[in-house]
């Protein structure tokens, strides 16, 4: 990224004057965003990170399973409607067949279009979760690694504080002081999950905080929040993407693990792991209808981040080389 | 070096000590309040006030916190009113099991993941790399609960080889009495382990192999089995003792998970009937000990870092 940066400074013709500082220039005038750090998604770096990610297959793999899951979810009760607020106890526990593609459960819900009502909840609350963690996580990491000293050090406690109590925990104890909805559970995974992009953005802010884009800036008297919301942030977007996209992945698992062991949303929601946790009881009785779908389709969808993470990185690192 | 320990050590005491205030904060979030949740909504006023009294719960927070300090340092992480019984003594009598449980895994998940992730860097984007990558990205990408089920269900209900229960006995003795039903929770706790540790050890290897005194080793004429034993192998392990210390969150997570479905008799379990239970004192005592045992994980990880590779100096 570094040699990009040069480029650009070496273009204009001022930030070359700061670079080397030996020419007095009135910065009165100079519009600061003329210092702005190298785009990630400029039209050059752009194009190579397209084509990066093309050249992955497993990429496009997941990319094509997360949006055939997101439309599953989303678009198909539109097509296959399904009742899954009434229980009806003549239909419980039927195997797949005409009208139930996937069987029914013990209540006797349609287990394909439970799968979709499922799957919105989990998806709506791991996107809410890999946001709203991974920008608050970007932001206190960059204020943290740019400010240095003492708030430095105290910032990281705080995250190396809440990183020290495994998640679970604190998410089943939460779970029985509080009863969970959506919001909620957004709020106290996102609590949970900023620490990571906060370590990752706090290591690469303090590369990035010497570079010379940056001491541009601090010359030509542009404010620290300045550099930190329009140079540092934005230089950190390819590992807070991959990172987000991990998070989503990351976000899936502990919701289906809270539902499955009965801290997760409570009833009429539907969730997978709820959905894994009644089959399991049905596990003896050879009712495979009413477990594997609802694996099935919390690792598909999980597996599918994590390719779409790796090519992510994949393609950014490829860009990083190529110049 | 010592003054590295020294302000890690000092490091890690503060981290401890903020794991407390977050726990003691916790306690405070209990709606209505501790001795509501205790005594039941039917308590009377006087009853409430009469037990905040003598929980010294009438006292300033401050005090409050310093005291809950101190019974923490005496070892006492309060009492389980449901269970009639002290937090410790439930710690004392499960946290054999977990070692049990958890150590096994790690064992194994080590002798497994170590010479996996140096087979798989020798042989990179062969075969063997691609079959053990795409196993350890299943398993890293399915909740250890369904690799439990399915093993429940391949091992245990379709053909009859292992019970689908954990040991069922109180104490460490009788779980290793019947090892055969612990067979279910190694291996789940295993298999996870493996797809974490075999990736680290991979990268790691693969590093290595990279390197100049390879390269030399090589051409200097040392057969491939000597090479790959005492340079690569034991330089690719210096992250994967890091690794080790700072998976205990994971380790812990997953065993809770594990404990859950195979029904075994650990802290995890507990962890699990008193969030049941709204056993809020158990809840929190096995908090304050799995932080403290993350800390520890951690600060062991840095500093046997510091000691297993000389190069690395800290200042």
């Amino acid at each position: 990224m570094s040699e990009l940066v040069e480029e650009t400074v070496r273009v204009e013709p001022v930030s070359t004057s700061v670079g080397t500082l030996h020419v007095p220039v009135d910065f009165t005038d100079v519009d600061l965003d003329t210092f702005r750090a190298p785009d990630v998604t400029s039209e050059r770096g752009g194009q190579s990170f397209v084509a990066a990610f093309l050249e992955n297959r497993l990429g496009i793999v997941g990319l094509g399973i997360v949006v055939a899951v997101t439309a599953f979810c989303f678009l198909g009760p539109l097509v296959y409607h399904s009742d899954q607020i009434h229980a009806n106890i003549l239909l419980t526990n039927r195997a797949p067949g005409r009208g139930h593609p996937l069987g029914t459960d013990a209540n006797g819900f349609d287990i394909l279009g439970r799968l979709m009502v499922g799957g919105q909840s989990a998806l709506e609350i791991s996107f809410a979760v890999a946001l709203v963690a991974t920008s608050f996580g970007a932001l206190w990491g960059a204020v943290s690694g740019f400010t240095g000293g003492v708030l430095d050090a105290v910032m990281m406690r705080v995250v190396d504080i809440v990183i020290a109590v495994p998640a679970i925990f604190l998410l089943i104890y939460l779970a029985t002081v509080f009863r969970p909805t959506v919001p909620l559970l957004i709020i106290v995974l996102s609590l949970l999950s900023w620490l990571g992009p906060a370590r990752l953005v706090r290591g690469e802010t303090l590369s990035l905080r010497t570079r010379e884009f940056v001491e541009a800036v601090r010359v030509a008297g542009g404010r620290s929040s300045r550099i930190v919301g329009r140079h540092i942030v934005p230089n950190t977007l390819g590992t807070i993407s991959v990172n987000a996209t991990f998070q989503v992945a990351d976000a899936i698992i502990i919701l289906a693990t809270l539902s499955f062991l009965g801290f997760g949303l409570p009833p009429p929601a539907v969730s997978w792991g709820g959905m894994l946790s009644q089959g399991t009881t049905y596990l003896l009785d050879g009712y495979w209808w009413e477990v594997y779908p609802a694996g099935l389709i919390v690792m598909a969808t999980v597996v599918a981040f994590n390719f779409l993470g790796d090519a992510l990185r994949d393609s950014f690192d490829a860009r990083l080389r190529e110049r | 070096m010592i003054g590295y320990t020294l302000r890690r050590l000092g490091q890690a005491v503060i981290v401890v000590l903020g794991v407390t205030v977050l726990v003691f904060l916790l306690e405070h979030l209990i709606p209505g309040s501790l001795a509501r949740a205790i005594l039941g909504p039917r308590a009377s006023g006087v009853e409430i006030a009469a037990f905040n009294r003598a929980n010294g719960l009438d006292r300033p927070v401050v005090a409050q916190y310093l005291t809950f300090l101190s019974h923490l340092l005496h070892g006492n992480l309060g009492y389980s009113y449901r269970l009639n019984q002290s937090v410790d003594s439930l710690v004392v009598h499960q946290l054999p099991n977990d070692l049990i449980l958890v150590g096994i895994a790690l064992a194994l998940a080590l002798l497994i993941a170590i010479p996996l992730g140096v087979a798989q860097a020798v042989r990179r984007n062969r075969a063997l790399d691609h079959v053990a990558t795409g196993a350890a990205l299943l398993l890293y990408s399915m909740p250890s609960y369904w690799l439990g089920l399915l093993l429940i269900a391949g091992l245990a209900i379709s053909s009859h080889v292992f019970p689908a229960e954990a040991p069922q006995a109180a104490s460490a003795a009788g779980v290793l009495a019947d090892p055969r039903a612990l067979v279910l929770p190694v291996v789940t706790l295993t298999l996870v382990n493996v797809a974490l540790f075999s990736r680290y050890m991979r990268s790691a290897a693969v590093d290595t192999l990279a390197q100049e005194y390879v390269r030399v080793a090589r051409s200097k004429g040392l057969p491939a089995r000597v090479v790959l034993t005492r340079h690569v192998l034991r330089n690719s392990l210096v992250p994967v003792v890091t690794l080790l210390g700072l998976s205990i969150p994971a380790v812990l997570t997953t065993g809770l998970v594990v404990e859950y479905v195979f029904n075994f008799p650990g802290l995890g379990l507990t962890y699990f009937n008193a969030a049941v239970n709204a056993d809020y004192p158990v809840e929190l005592g096995i908090t304050v000990l799995v932080g403290i045992a993350t800390v520890l994980g951690s600060l062991l990880a840095d500093l046997a870092y510091a000691v297993l590779d000389p190069r690395v100096r800290y200042v």
